[in-house]
């Protein structure tokens, strides 16, 4: 770690740079970024922009239980109630009673109360606010570690399933024809936002992670003709407002999280400019 | 629910059958019978040439409707790489695969398709693409579930035009739902007329369009055919 610390005082020879947590916050930029932007690109297509923006939400509850079951870090409750929320909604979704936006809204909004509710008991919701807006600069080299499993494992996937979500994505007869599991490959992306939201959730905050998913993959949309730059764009745009985010959240005494996200939405309104010129 | 009953066919091997009715009377339910996709109490047999039962075909599918995401960054080529690889697609592919897609495209007339977006093609652009799909495994079946709107007459006559010609050269059967009698009259060795929840007639086109009760129910003159071409052994 000391070798890394040492690599990004020698490329980054800035003031602001010098600070460990701004080290650390650079090093989870760099490692969460690239999952958003990689992940986003399949939200998008897939319409998932609100079931995402469910699944943040859906974090308050899952702090919520850990908190009544005592746990130090909620990690894992928050974990246990995502999956558990995002293969309950699949489920509804697909027994076709309702619209999917009706159907993920009143698991959505259940999921915020209920988790609100119990936080609130005896006035003590003040704590969890840090979840609300995320801290960026509290990362630590153990969260590090983490997230770099995480950005691995998800590229792993990428590699290995992102044809087969593709297919899916665009028709699903057509999946169903070529004999692709469209319910698996469906289960497994859930499963994927699930895990990368929740463990995300703390350093970047409930109220942007979603965001933070969508937007460099719309911005990427708006000026992509295939695939190849869909992803290039789009991870992009992703790491480049994530550092700038980061940087001028520094000097501006910003959050980090909503300042990444203001600089990804500028991306994505230069490339609607761009767009609608060109068409 | 009952939507068809006492279907009873025989689709040989080479032919070009087409399946007619008014609108609802289960052309498209029958296609997705013979995928599989809704489940039936029939039985599908496939017999190779010398009449015994074979493995189950590969088969082909053009559905009448594909609905996607216009918006979508996807190329031609990405859906063609995506179906046949696993590599991802926003990788660097090796010239064999994207070669491959170039020639089930040429077969199809739509080479110079590969790099538009899917939702940059017109009606008829998108039909040959997914026909092209379709061909690639190279199927024993073809189901053709024809277009009814989005398509222009040019675009529909060079479908039929192409699908006659992969009849021509290669032996696949294919069943195809159509609205065009003209077309079907032009192209089709043998018509099947769909009709109060079962098959009413069978025949050849000029059989099929000289029925009265395909008369009575569409209300038409008689159709002339253009080429007589027959089936080969059954499959």
């Amino acid at each position: 770690m000391s070798s890394l610390y040492h690599l990004i005082d020698i490329l980054l020879p800035f003031d602001w740079a010098h600070h460990v947590f701004m080290k650390n916050a650079l090093l989870g930029v760099l490692l969460v970024t690239p999952i958003f932007g990689l992940l986003g690109t399949m939200i998008v297509n897939n319409r998932m922009a609100f079931f995402s923006d469910a699944l943040g939400h859906s974090a308050l509850t899952g702090i919520a239980i850990g908190v009544i079951l005592g746990m130090n870090n909620p990690l894992w409750s928050m974990l246990c109630f995502s999956i558990l929320l995002s293969i309950a909604i699949t489920i509804v979704k697909n027994a076709n009673t309702a619209s999917t936006d009706t159907i993920i809204g009143v698991f959505s909004s259940t999921a915020v109360a209920l988790g609100i509710a119990i936080l609130s008991i005896r006035g003590g919701f003040n704590k969890y606010s840090v979840y609300l807006i995320g801290d960026l600069l509290s990362i630590n080299i153990a969260d590090l570690i983490m997230l770099a499993i995480v950005l691995v494992i998800v590229i792993i996937l990428w590699m290995t399933v992102f044809n087969k979500l593709l297919v899916v994505s665009i028709n699903q007869s057509l999946a169903s024809s070529r004999r692709i599991n469209v319910r698996f490959y469906e289960y497994l992306f859930t499963l994927i936002m699930a895990v990368v939201v929740t463990i995300s959730i703390q350093w970047v905050g409930i109220l942007i992670i979603n965001s933070l998913l969508v937007l460099p993959a719309a911005a990427a949309r708006n000026i992509a003709q295939n695939m190849r730059q869909y992803h290039i764009y789009s991870i992009s745009i992703a790491i480049v407002s994530g550092l700038s985010g980061l940087i001028l959240s520094y000097f501006w005494g910003t959050a980090s999280g909503a300042t990444i996200v203001l600089i990804s939405a500028v991306f994505f309104l230069a490339t609607l400019g761009l767009r609608l010129k060109l068409q | 629910m009952e939507i068809l009953r006492d279907v009873n066919l025989h689709i040989h091997c080479g032919d070009l059958t087409a399946i007619i009715g008014v609108n609802g009377s289960g052309k498209s339910t029958l296609l997705k019978a013979i995928l599989g996709e809704i489940p039936h109490a029939g039985e599908l047999i496939f017999l190779d040439a010398k009449n015994n039962q074979t493995r189950r075909p590969v088969i082909g599918y053009v559905p009448q409707k594909f609905d996607f995401d216009y918006s979508s960054p996807t190329s031609v080529q990405d859906i063609f790489v995506a179906l046949h690889t696993n590599k991802p697609v926003w990788f660097s592919h090796s010239k064999k695969i994207l070669e491959k897609a170039h020639e089930s495209l040429a077969c199809v007339q739509a080479a110079h398709l590969i790099n538009r977006r899917l939702g940059s093609l017109s009606g008829g652009e998108l039909q040959r693409v997914l026909l092209a799909l379709s061909l690639d495994p190279k199927p024993d079946l073809l189901l053709l579930d024809e277009p009814v709107s989005g398509i222009d007459n040019n675009g529909l006559k060079l479908f039929y035009k192409t699908v006659s010609e992969l009849r021509e050269n290669y032996d696949l059967s294919i069943i195809l739902v159509s609205h065009d009698f003209n077309l079907v009259a032009q192209y089709a060795d043998w018509v099947i007329f769909i009709n109060d929840k079962t098959v009413a007639c069978s025949g050849s086109p000029e059989e099929v369009f000289s029925n009265q009760e395909v008369i009575d129910t569409f209300g038409m003159g008689i159709f002339k055919r253009s080429s007589g071409d027959s089936g080969g052994a059954d499959n």
